[in-house]
């Protein structure tokens, strides 16, 4: 067995490990933790083949944003699962065992992994993003072309569900807690000290990486979803360590609900454009007038700075709203 | 030019040796202590002093200047926050009413040495 083959199988025994935890373990604290180690590890493994975007977004959205929006929902809720009684989880059991027999037997037909005559391998389409994307888009980071360009139209429909679903979670959690609750979760901060000054000291490195993410994505992994997550997560750091209302003060609500709604202008503007410039919808060739490669660039860097400004918003809008609620329901009192 | 080399080369499997044990101690104590705040230094252990060794032996062992920069971003980094999420960790628990189990540690079975 090789070392790669090795790694592979830890990564994928500590996954079976903490899937079958969070079944077990009814702490729903634990099991919001245990989650957060799940992404990481499909993080890794995602890594282990060689898809580093998606390890990326992983890392970011699952390890990092969720875990802290499954908390701020934990606060609101009880954090004890209620037991199904045994009649019920029999069908349920039934349904799992079925699905996963069809899928262990599908699997069958699947073509062996990494086996040269794939339908990957052989498709016309994988050739063009592989081979023509360096000429027709000219970006060395094949899946930025490939999401942001050849299937824009996805991607654009990924940024309308984003806005959509922040639109409504703030709509359901609503965006502010009454001021009575809010002020009762100030004495909290005097005993982070250590926390304060370590906070003070990551955190423009956070948002310079969220940057650096945002604008290299061309070049490297990453991209508008990962940049906006990590640009969060800032913002967020800030929020947990100083206060809810500190941050709300630096990044407040009323700057980030026009934010919310401009990434998804500035996306839908680029193919509005690229439609008044008497091409297809989000045909970014047109955007510069002699050099198709060149409007490529443009069309992709607007569009991607438009994916990270509404994840931006978004998920510091959805930690806004739960993290309001939460203080008044037990986070600010035990 | 050799001296150096090997002088290098085996400082870093020092640091990678002793990085391993450490990681293993700190397992072996998350597993094995009694305690949340023991665990909780054990864990520690891992992180800070175990992985920052296991760093500090990649990096010396590194041949490109690009992947050498990378890794001492990542034990600065790492240096900078483990030890602040034990801390952040033990001080939740301090705040939470959990009290750290003091005195001689035969005490808790009853049989106090007299």
């Amino acid at each position: 067995m090789s070392g790669w083959m090795l790694i592979d199988v830890a990564l994928f025994a500590i996954l079976l490990c903490s899937g079958i935890a969070i079944a077990k373990i009814r702490q729903l604290f634990a099991v919001a933790m245990l989650s957060g180690i799940f992404s990481l590890t499909s993080a890794c493994i995602f890594v282990m083949q060689d898809a580093v975007d998606v390890a990326f977004t992983e890392a970011a959205v699952g390890a990092g944003m969720t875990t802290v929006l499954l908390l701020g929902a934990l606060a609101l809720t009880r954090t004890r699962e209620k037991l199904t009684p045994t009649a019920r989880s029999v069908p349920a059991l039934l349904v799992a065992l079925t699905t996963g027999a069809l899928l262990v037997h599908a699997s069958g037909d699947l073509p062996a992994f990494g086996i040269e005559d794939s339908p990957v391998q052989t498709h016309p389409v994988t050739e063009r993003y592989l081979v023509s994307s360096v000429e027709e888009i000219g970006v060395p980071n094949v899946v930025t072309s490939v999401l942001a360009s050849y299937r824009g139209y996805d991607t654009f429909g990924e940024v309308v569900v984003i806005f959509t679903a922040a639109v409504a979670v703030l709509m359901l959690l609503g965006q502010r807690a009454p001021r009575e609750v809010r002020e009762r979760a100030a004495p909290m901060r005097d005993r982070q000290r250590v926390l304060r000054v370590i906070a003070k000291l990551l955190i423009p490195f956070i948002l310079l990486f969220g940057l650096y993410v945002q604008f290299h994505g061309d070049y490297g992994p990453g991209g508008g979803f990962q940049a906006g997550v990590i640009f969060a997560a800032g913002v967020v750091l800030y929020a947990l360590v100083f206060g809810l209302d500190a941050a709300r003060a630096a990044v407040p609500m009323r700057a980030l609900r026009p934010l919310l709604a401009a990434g998804v202008l500035l996306y839908g503007g680029v193919g509005v454009a690229t439609l008044l410039l008497g091409g297809a919808f989000l045909d970014y060739d047109l955007l510069a007038a002699e050099d198709p490669v060149a409007g490529q660039h443009l069309g992709i860097l607007l569009v991607e700075l438009g994916v990270g400004i509404t994840v931006t918003s978004a998920m510091i809008m959805l930690f806004y709203g739960f993290a309001g609620r939460g203080i008044g329901r037990g986070v600010g009192r035990s | 030019m050799s001296l150096l080399q090997s002088i290098l080369q085996i400082t870093a499997d020092l640091a990678l040796g002793a990085g391993v044990l450490l990681v293993l101690t700190g397992a072996a104590g998350l597993h094995r202590l009694s305690e949340f705040f023991m665990r909780t230094h054990a864990a520690s252990i891992t992180d800070s002093a175990g992985a920052g060794l296991v760093i500090l032996g990649l990096l010396l062992r590194s041949e490109e200047f690009a992947t050498a920069l990378r890794l001492l971003l990542i034990l600065l980094f790492l240096l900078f926050t483990s030890p602040t999420a034990s801390h952040a960790l033990a001080q939740a628990a301090l705040g939470d009413g959990l009290k750290p189990r003091t005195g001689k540690p035969h005490a808790r079975d009853g049989a106090q040495t007299p």
